[in-house]
């Protein structure tokens, strides 16, 4: 699917079609290469395995699918994995490796914020087109100017300002909220956005109690009793993974869940482990709008068919790292089609491909995605829901689902998250979303 | 600070104590008799809770009441932990003790890593929790607030056991006397005709086994995950170092100082939480550079 978004571009394309017809030559374009290789980061060992091994599994999927249809225009994929869970010298070190000595085409990294931060100049040095297909850091391109990075998903100001959102539409008359965050990078900056949106749209709201437990901490039930003494409105947790399970579990033993709303960002990546353990009434998000029971893609051909060859291949059901990965993907694909018009059918060279990555839209298995031409920051919905155990299944339910559309909640290109989250109105409660009501 | 909130830190902290001594008591035994450094120790606390995590699944799958799951964890990390501890002792440590304290130390890192890489290989990447058995002991209530009774009475009370079962068996057994001879010096324990090599690998064992039933008993209460050995190996560091070496006593009492610390820095300052139990070590090393139960060596030439 073509984007419309960069005026250039029909110029940019007159003037190319204008040099192939002198027969001057073929600026822009390559020699079809015989495969595109593609190094991917993901943590393949340590905590973050947990989206790492899932994402893996999709690009598995999703790169079979693609040569089983004769590859990219004809060119076949081939990928290679690092694993971040060996620290980001190892990645760094891998990553100049793939680029430099083995040609690698394109990147795709990473999953740590941190990590991100250190891939995106080093892909802008070494000219590489780099695809952030899972940071949170919504630092990136509001500290940095890159010609060759590009995110194909959301960052962390519009995943929490939806969160925000959503928890003042469903309990618009809370108090008070403490915060159990991973005490890293994400835990402390995911906070810091939601509070201050929080505070800017209900500015008498009161934060009873901060807790950054350590990295990995197994056991709450300081923190647990803490807040059930204390009786706040509101738990916020955005910590994932086997942290995540181990609050939720202990939280939901002790009835802490009976006390007080949790609100969940990323707990969407825990159903399927948490099962019966995940509380009715629980805030659950899926930093964007994936859900492999999203109710608005039920008789979906492509969102099914990834969904089913996921539990098939894996045997769960699929979580956000793994849509995150489909949308690298498809936007690579989408990308080289329209470079590849672009050039007027000849094969692109890297720039010719980066310049197809500004404005692109494209489809992973869930809503459309725009790259945002100025700052090269996708635009994606993002889902929340309701968690709801019902007799006779293992995996809760999300109720009363809301997606809310990204323009409407992404920061501005070239402003800065923190004071445009400052300057919010509370008018944003009432932008157009889409609900659908009852449990999926 | 008042009085309920002040109760209410108390328990939290002995709680917590007796897991983080169940957790360093292994360490302490083996570094007090065998003056090794064992950072293999979290592996076997790993394996200890992923198996309990296996059984406690399996009990769960097949229907049976959770209440088994309490019997068949101790009797699961009990064999795992003997088996491995007998396997490492006999055929890897028994060639190093004569070896540089360095390379003891790389030894056992080692094994650390091949246990976890066994850990990722077993039972992959994903998170497992087994919580029935603290579903089925339910909660009780301390002013107004629930807690797990399997964190607050059935913990404390296997940590109890642990700590008097250890006692009286150093104490009051002739294996446990043949250990402490060892532990006090093993030079003249051979030469009395004490087979110092059965009790080290008698030693090690025990302390396997006391790292395996620690990671079983902490099973049920979190998810055990890749990486949960790692955290385990520094905290008993501290704890081994704080009791003063090899003190089973110590151990008991560090716990119970670093859970206690570490409750009410959550209750008052939650920044310092991960400070506690590495402060109370400074504090403690300060005034009692032998820790807190430990006694000055006497060089020998």
């Amino acid at each position: 699917m073509m984007g419309t978004s960069n005026p250039l571009r029909p110029l940019g394309r007159a003037f190319l079609a204008g040099v192939c017809a002198l027969g001057i030559g073929t600026a822009g374009a390559a020699d079809k290469p015989e495969q595109i290789d593609i190094g991917i980061s993901a943590f393949l060992s340590g905590p973050a395995s947990v989206f790492g091994e899932p994402a893996r599994a999709a690009a598995e999927i999703m790169a079979e699918r693609i040569n089983a249809n004769g590859g990219i225009h004809g060119v076949p994929v081939n990928l290679s994995f690092i694993d971040e869970g060996a620290g980001s010298a190892h990645l760094l070190s891998e990553y100049r490796r793939l680029v430099q000595s083995e040609d690698y085409d394109v990147m795709f990294a990473s999953i740590s914020s941190g990590n991100c931060l250190k891939v995106a100049p080093l892909a802008e040095d070494l000219e590489v087109i780099n695809l952030m297909w899972d940071c949170g850091t919504q630092r990136v391109f509001e500290e940095g100017d890159y010609n060759y990075v590009f995110r194909t998903q959301a960052n962390a100001t519009p995943e929490m300002l939806a969160s925000v959102l959503y928890l003042l539409k469903t309990h618009p008359d809370f108090e008070t909220i403490a915060v159990v965050n991973q005490d890293y990078a994400w835990g402390r900056d995911s906070w810091n956005i939601f509070r201050t949106a929080l505070q800017t749209l209900k500015p008498d709201v009161e934060v009873v109690a901060e807790f950054f437990p350590k990295f990995g901490t197994p056991d709450f039930s300081t923190e647990i009793t803490r807040l059930l003494a204390m009786r706040p409105d509101v738990v916020l947790s955005t910590s994932w993974g086997g942290d995540l399970d181990n609050f939720v579990r202990q939280a939901k033993q002790r009835g802490l869940d009976e006390r007080s709303t949790l609100v969940l960002p990323l707990a969407e990546s825990s159903l399927e482990r948490l099962g019966e353990d995940m509380p009715t009434g629980a805030i659950v998000g899926a930093r964007g709008d994936h859900y492999y029971a999203h109710p608005g893609y039920a008789d979906d051909e492509k969102f099914n068919e990834f969904v089913s060859s996921f539990r098939e291949k894996t045997g769960n059901v699929p979580i956000y790292s793994a849509f995150h990965m489909v949308q690298a993907f498809d936007a690579l694909q989408a990308a080289y089609d329209r470079a590849i018009e672009a050039n007027g059918g000849e094969w692109p060279d890297t720039e010719a491909l980066a310049d197809a990555f500004e404005g692109l839209s494209f489809r992973g298995a869930t809503s459309e995605i725009t790259i945002r031409p100025a700052d090269h920051q996708g635009l994606e919905d993002q889902m929340l829901g309701t968690a709801k155990q019902v007799e006779g299944k293992d995996i809760a339910e999300l109720c009363d689902i809301t997606v809310f559309p990204a323009e409407a909640i992404t920061t501005p290109a070239g402003e800065d998250s923190t004071e445009w989250l400052k300057g919010l109105s509370a008018d944003l409660l009432d932008t157009d979303v889409t609900t659908y009501p009852g449990c999926h | 600070m008042d009085l309920i909130i002040f109760t209410l830190a108390v328990l939290d902290g002995l709680a917590y104590a007796s897991q983080v001594f169940m957790v360093a008591v292994g360490m302490t035994l083996i570094f007090g008799v065998m003056r090794i450094l064992n950072i293999a120790h979290g592996g076997f606390y790993a394996i200890g809770a992923y198996l309990s995590a296996g059984i406690g699944l399996a009990i769960a799958s097949a229907g049976l009441s959770p209440w088994l799951h309490l019997p068949a964890l101790v009797i699961g990390a009990a064999m795992a932990g003997g088996v491995l501890g007998l396997v490492i002792e006999r055929f890897v440590l028994r060639y190093i003790y004569v070896k540089e304290e360095v390379l003891q130390l790389l030894v056992t890192f080692a094994i650390f890593m091949i246990l976890e890489d066994v850990q990722r290989l077993v039972f992959g990447v994903q998170p497992y929790a087994a919580s029935s058995l603290v579903d089925a002991m339910g909660t009780i209530n301390v002013l107004g607030i629930p807690y797990n009774a399997y964190q607050v009475l059935l913990l404390p009370g296997v940590a109890v056991l642990t700590l008097v079962g250890l006692r009286w068996f150093l104490h009051h057994t002739l294996l446990g006397h043949l250990i402490t001879a060892t532990a006090e010096d093993r030079e003249a324990a051979t030469a009395m005709g004490v087979n110092a090599n059965r009790v080290f690998l008698l030693t090690f064992t025990i302390g396997t086994v006391l790292a395996a039933l620690g990671g079983a008993f902490a099973a049920p209460t979190t998810a055990v995950q890749l990486g949960m050995g790692a955290d385990m190996i520094v905290l008993s560091f501290a704890v081994v170092v704080t009791a003063g070496l090899g003190q089973v006593e110590g151990a008991a009492v560090t716990a119970v100082l670093i859970g206690l610390g570490r409750s009410f820095a959550i209750y008052l300052m939650p920044e310092l939480d991960v400070l506690m139990p590495y402060f109370i070590m400074m504090l403690v090393l300060l005034v009692r550079p032998n820790g807190l139960f430990g006694t000055v060596q006497t060089r020998k030439i």
